[in-house]
């Protein structure tokens, strides 16, 4: 399959880059985040989301949704990550819906998937407990109660944790914390009793959740997967995730990249354009061929995931780990290269810097894909 | 099945017949290359009857047209041969400055006759081809260049010196940027030449490189005739057939950041040893793994550019992207393989080293970002012709 876009895609990428440009461009994140907006999203923007289709992209029409695939779902990560949109795209759309298709429970599917498409569902995953990204050491408790189990311990990091309908909970139902066998996945009602949750605004003014579990009582039927096994259920939608956050990061850096360059031709000193300078032009070039090589990896992660998805993970990761890293080294360039004013709230560009810095840490940095590949490849 | 995937099943089922076990071994050193022409020996029975099979397939060169030695195939048929080719580990049969550089140019600039001439024995590997660009005072800035092509009615009179030809010691043939108009505007006074070295007045030295090696010459023309017909292109817009060139010479570049042979975390546990499967060093560990990372994404950068070479989706400048990338991610390789040898990858001489096998490659490898265009001059390039930054 060759490496660029086909003609649907191609317009699924023209769509979403007009939509998003217009509707929801760095100016609608930071009306959010000034207006300290209760909910961190535009309602009213996700309802248009669905109306364009994206809410059901990765869902089949039966379900209402558009039966597109991965790199569709890249395409529209990668324009919202360009313009910083807040939107539960991620959490919902992407993440959410591969975790229920995949496990493939037709009533619930059918009961919950077609609200999704229409806007009026919103999942969130609760997986990770610590400061960094280690899905295997999951503690949360799991323990066998009545007619199904009490769910204890707690969780951060949670994507629009606060604002979801219904929480994805990884949680140990046997073994240590640690081990990958062991764990479940379940579908867990946000306003469950037991359920304590508290909003985390993050640096990038974007939706995040701390949330405990106290013996929160849910039954045998809110299991997503197979009890004990949830492991590939729960690796195969964080592939996903990571893929996407992939994307996202990669519009990111080339939104801060595309504002660079403009200003490297507009801004003047010693009576020419900034960009005349050689110093400046081989940053410029070194961070174009960083950009455009992530960009490679991630299009051929979302197609493996498409084509081959239980052998993704390395890819994924390698688009993970990379996207992390040029989109880093994207916005720390953008900030340096439009001295005092990159440093100003008012200008645009610090809100680049500050979600590259979440996305990064968003599903494994590049360190956790590093060491992924390392032990894969037995070193 | 597709045709597509008919193709790749009769590729893999062909390669593993016909492709000895010998040939899958990755490279020892560069002696294990097959470079072709009238003087070359094959290293072994097995190097022999690999290249014999490929030419009979014309898979040396597989996307050229039948008349000149190729398969025919389309690019996405090549890819496939390729891409089964790195699966079983396959050398190449033949490495060829002919079929990477002069080649491509000739087909598209060269005449029919020209065409008919030359191809097919680049494609058998019967004769072996050096790249006369660089001077002495024109590197970075080549179009400065001064060997003098002489207009004497039916030939040309050459006069002048190369320098960094590759192999002219052992090449048959040269493809040569000369200027034919010394009163013109530097970039409109250059041809494109072909010539054989054994013409009376061309003589070649070997240059001993750090490495202790001798991959480049100067090379010295003293009067050599040359007839009027081996002229590549129009005269005096040599430039243009050279520059066509270089992309091709930045493509083959930027391949040797392809992954190839033994992989690096392997090497670095051998020498090293792990513990509870994690290597002992875990600093060099974290560099090699960020290594394994952006090689993998750079040989899907190359995959892809060149899907949007095809679809008319990339700007022609993208080449020095690659070059640039590929030749600094090949040198941090050799970094790395240094590390993960220790002092043992020090030895210059003995033969538990192969002769400093190591050490001499790695010090080979710095020239990847000076040779075919410094990294320096690919950087001017990328913020010229694609990002469009003024006074570069």
């Amino acid at each position: 399959m060759p490496l660029i876009l086909n003609e649907e895609q191609a317009l699924v990428l023209d769509s979403a880059r007009a939509f998003l440009a217009d509707r929801a461009p760095v100016s609608h994140l930071r009306k959010l985040r000034d207006s300290r907006d209760a909910d961190g999203f535009s309602r009213a923007l996700w309802k248009q989301f669905a109306e364009m289709g994206f809410c059901g992209t990765l869902l089949p029409e039966e379900l209402g949704g558009s039966g597109l695939g991965y790199v569709e779902a890249g395409v529209i990560m990668e324009e919202i990550g360009r313009n910083l949109t807040p939107s539960p795209f991620l959490s919902t759309a992407v993440v959410g819906a591969t975790t229920l298709m995949r496990d493939g429970n037709k009533a619930r599917n059918q009961e919950l998937l077609p609200k999704l498409a229409a806007g009026d569902l919103l999942l969130a995953l609760a997986v990770d407990e610590h400061a960094k990204h280690a899905p295997s050491a999951t503690a949360l408790k799991a323990a066998r109660s009545g007619n199904g189990f009490a769910l204890s311990g707690d969780k951060c990091f949670v994507v629009d944790g606060h604002v979801a309908d219904f929480l994805i909970v990884a949680a140990r139902s046997a073994g240590s914390p640690g081990e990958t066998d062991g764990l479940t996945l379940f579908l867990v009602d946000a306003k469950a009793k037991g359920i304590d949750t508290e909003r985390t605004v993050m640096v990038d003014a974007h939706n995040a959740a701390r949330i405990k579990f106290d013996r929160v009582q849910v039954d045998a039927d809110t299991v997503i997967g197979e009890v004990d096994h949830g492991w590939p259920l729960l690796e195969g939608a964080l592939n996903v995730g990571r893929a996407a956050v992939a994307a996202e990061l990669t519009g990111a850096g080339q939104g801060a990249f595309e504002r660079t360059l403009g200003y490297l031709k507009d801004r003047k000193q010693f009576g020419q354009p900034i960009g005349s300078f050689q110093a400046m032009q081989h940053r410029a070039a070194h961070l174009f061929t960083e950009l455009e090589i992530t960009q490679a990896a991630v299009l051929k992660a979302l197609q493996t995931l498409d084509g081959d998805f239980d052998r993704a993970a390395m890819v994924v990761s390698v688009a993970k780990a990379r996207a992390g890293m040029s989109a880093t080294l994207a916005v720390q360039e953008a900030v340096q290269m439009h001295g005092g004013i990159g440093m100003t709230d008012e200008f645009d560009i610090g809100f680049f810097m500050k979600r590259a810095r979440v996305g990064q840490e968003l599903f494994g940095d590049a360190g956790f894909h590093a060491d992924r590949i390392a032990r894969s490849q037995n070193y | 099945m597709s045709d597509l995937e008919q193709f790749r099943k009769e590729t893999r089922a062909w390669l593993e017949a016909n492709c000895p076990p010998d040939m899958r071994l990755p490279l020892e050193d560069d002696d294990d290359r097959y470079w072709g022409g009238r003087n070359a020996k094959f290293k072994s029975e097995g190097q022999r009857l690999w290249f014999e099979r490929m030419v009979g397939r014309g898979w040396t060169v597989p996307e050229w047209p039948k008349e000149y030695g190729g398969a025919g195939l389309s690019r996405e048929e090549g890819k496939v041969v390729r891409g089964e080719m790195r699966r079983l580990g396959c050398r190449s049969p033949l490495d060829s400055f002919g079929i990477w550089m002069l080649g491509p140019a000739l087909l598209r600039y060269g005449t029919p006759e020209q065409k008919r001439e030359y191809l097919p024995p680049i494609a058998r590997g019967e004769i072996r081809w050096c790249q006369g660009y660089s001077e002495p005072n024109a590197g970075s800035d080549l179009a400065s260049l001064a060997t003098r092509a002489e207009d004497k009615g039916d030939h040309f009179v050459i006069n002048g010196q190369k320098i960094w030809t590759s192999y002219a010691d052992k090449a048959d043939w040269i493809f040569c940027l000369v200027r034919t108009d010394p009163a013109a505007p530097k970039h409109l006074g250059i041809s494109f030449i072909l010539f054989d070295m054994k013409s009376p007045g061309v003589s070649t030295k070997p240059i001993l490189l750090i490495s202790g090696k001798s991959p480049f010459c100067e090379t010295f023309f003293d009067d050599v005739r040359v007839p009027k017909g081996r002229i590549v292109g129009e005269i005096n817009k040599g430039w243009e057939v050279a520059k066509y060139l270089l992309t091709h010479e930045r493509e083959m570049i930027s391949a040797i950041g392809l992954p190839g042979g033994r992989p690096l975390g392997q090497i670095a546990a051998d020498s090293l040893g792990t513990e509870a499967g994690i290597l002992a060093d875990t600093c060099l560990r974290a560099d090699i793994a960020r290594f394994d990372i952006d090689a993998y994404a750079f040989q899907l950068a190359l995959e892809r550019t060149g899907d949007q070479l095809k679809a008319k989706q990339a700007n022609p400048a993208i080449s020095s992207m690659l070059k640039y990338y590929g030749a600094e991610l090949n040198k941090r390789r050799h970094e790395l393989l240094m590390s993960a040898g220790g002092s043992q990858a020090l030895e210059w001489e003995s033969e538990r080293s192969r002769h400093g096998e190591a050490a001499r490659s790695w010090l080979r490898t710095k020239a990847n970002s000076i040779e075919g265009g410094t990294s320096e001059v690919q950087l001017n390039v990328i913020a010229k012709r694609i990002l469009e930054l003024a006074g570069a």
